[in-house]
């Protein structure tokens, strides 16, 4: 199939970028969105272009590395990431928009590559539990109810890819921020930093110079990993919690 | 204390013979933290409560309304009533100070949390070249609502027909269809005329709007959303429910009294 791409291409971080068409000949409908737009790169490289940057690693849909923006959409028309969209999804004689993630806290790096080193800051900021090291504890030591387990679990499968910040047209990060809080607060193990955790990283959160929530539900819809959008509301109620226990000093 | 010798290599850069990067890791965002009680979700609580605070005075607002249809001497008694209640504990038309001041302080609270986070998030959604996305396609998102576009601009027709409200049926400075000392009087002059009454429905709209999102918005910015999409939530139907109700029940007067259906 025929199809025509336009790319947004930056030198750098500091360079005004632009959109740039380029026509593709012969793209099979099996190829991943990532192949072709390997094919294509061969192609500038061949010319003696500069290849167009994008990030991706895994390739099989569970490392959160890859991700660019498709006809307006993070990850595009599916709901999947990057590299698991694949050109039957198009049409012959379609033309994609590809842009990169765009958010204030997400700087673009070059063309499609943005940094997301702010993401790598919230988790830093209390998305963690601290477990002595040694030999792994005994699983059923501690029960956990099947369905805080299961839903815990739902809001673990975050990539962190980016596409929620991607999709909010407040740049928040509330999805990404708010499924580590649930993932954790949900769990036995996360209960004695539960409270620092949700101040720590929303105030991380925006330190970074991500927006705030406004609650319109795009970041689940463009979610690769279907994280539902009730964890924004657990972050909130903890967030209550945690400010009303550190006003009344308990 | 570990002890550190000056001979032991002190970074990478002393350790590696030829280091792809040497020198301190450099991040770009800046990383100045404030309090978790200035935060963009302290801020929503605030906004959310401000917001219930006025949906509460408009379900009373709406009630004194519909005595409207209770005849003159109802409508003017209630009218009366509201400024003697709580007598003597309160001064005369003592309660209509405490909600007007609350009201008043609600709105400015509400304005000043819109402002904040309207300001700040447009800077985070990291605008390039004017636009966010230059692709033309699917410019309206995935699945928001209308009503989801028009909060901002929705808020400040609001507070522009809140006052054009007040001058009218409160301070009498317009008097469409002649001021009166009877409060009845002066509903009924003014929705007789039919850009009076399509004015206030033209509002009303947009209040209905405002709260299609609004009301859904601020439960669950107060935690009490628990299901996975918007649309499946519970709180949508409350948020659905609670504007047709506050929709209808203003317009009813104002319609009926054009309509000639009043008591």
């Amino acid at each position: 199939m025929k199809i025509t791409v336009n790319i947004w291409r930056q030198k750098d971080a500091d360079a005004k970028g632009s959109m740039v068409t380029y026509p593709l000949e012969s793209v099979d409908e099996h190829m991943s969105f990532l192949e072709m737009l390997d094919v294509l790169n061969e192609k500038l490289t061949i010319d003696g272009e500069d290849p167009v940057a994008f990030d991706s690693d895994c390739r099989e849909g569970i490392c959160g590395t890859c991700g660019v923006v498709i006809n307006g959409i993070p990850h595009g028309p599916e709901v999947t990431t990057t590299c698991q969209l694949h050109m039957r999804t198009f049409k012959d004689g379609d033309t994609i928009d590809i842009e990169p993630w765009r958010a204030g806290a997400f700087p673009v790096v070059k063309d499609l590559v943005v940094d997301r080193g702010s993401f790598d800051r919230i988790i830093q900021a209390g998305g963690y539990i601290s477990a002595p090291t040694g030999a792994a504890v005994e699983a059923n030591n501690i029960p956990v109810p099947k369905a805080d387990a299961d839903h815990a679990f739902e809001a673990a499968t975050c990539i962190g890819c980016g596409a929620c910040v991607a999709a909010c047209p407040n740049g928040s990060a509330m999805l990404f921020t708010a499924s580590k809080i649930t993932h954790l607060g949900l769990l036995p193990q996360g209960q004695p930093e539960r409270d620092s955790r949700v101040l720590g990283m929303v105030e991380q959160h925006d330190a970074e110079g991500f927006g705030g929530c406004t609650n319109i539900g795009e970041c689940t819809a463009a979610c690769p990993k279907g994280i539902p959008l009730d964890v924004i509301s657990r972050l909130n109620r903890d967030l209550l919690g945690a400010l009303s226990r550190q006003a009344v000093g308990s | 204390m570990p002890v550190v010798y000056e001979s032991e290599p002190q970074s990478d850069c002393d350790r590696i013979v030829e280091p792809a990067y040497c020198g301190p890791v450099v991040t770009s965002a800046p990383t100045k933290r404030t309090p978790a009680t200035r935060s963009t979700v302290a801020l929503k609580y605030s906004m959310a409560v401000s917001g219930l605070i006025m949906i509460g005075y408009l379900l009373l607002h709406m009630y004194g309304n519909l005595k409207v249809f209770a005849g003159q001497e109802a409508f003017d008694e209630y009218a009366h009533h509201l400024r003697t209640f709580g007598e003597p504990m309160l001064p005369y038309e003592g309660l209509l100070w405490i909600v007007r001041v609350v009201l008043l302080a609600a709105i400015l609270v509400h304005i000043y949390a819109v402002v904040v986070l309207t300001i700040r998030n447009r800077r985070a959604a990291g605008y390039a070249g004017g636009k966010r996305y230059h692709s033309k396609q699917n410019r309206t998102g995935i699945q928001r609502s209308y009503a989801s576009f028009t909060l901002r601009w929705g808020g400040v027709v609001i507070l522009a027909f809140i006052v054009y409200h007040l001058l009218h049926l409160t301070a009498q400075v317009v008097t469409p269809g002649g001021a009166s000392d009877s409060p009845y009087d002066r509903v009924v002059n003014g929705f007789e005329i039919w850009y009076v009454t399509v004015g206030y429905t033209v509002a009303m709209l947009a209040v209905g709007l405002h709260l299609w999102h609004g009301i859904w918005s601020a439960l669950t910015s107060l935690g009490g959303n628990r299901s996975a999409t918007r649309i499946d939530s519970r709180l949508t139907g409350i948020a659905v429910v609670v504007t047709l109700v506050i929709v209808i029940g203003f317009l009813l007067p104002p319609w009926a009294i054009f309509l000639g259906l009043e008591a």
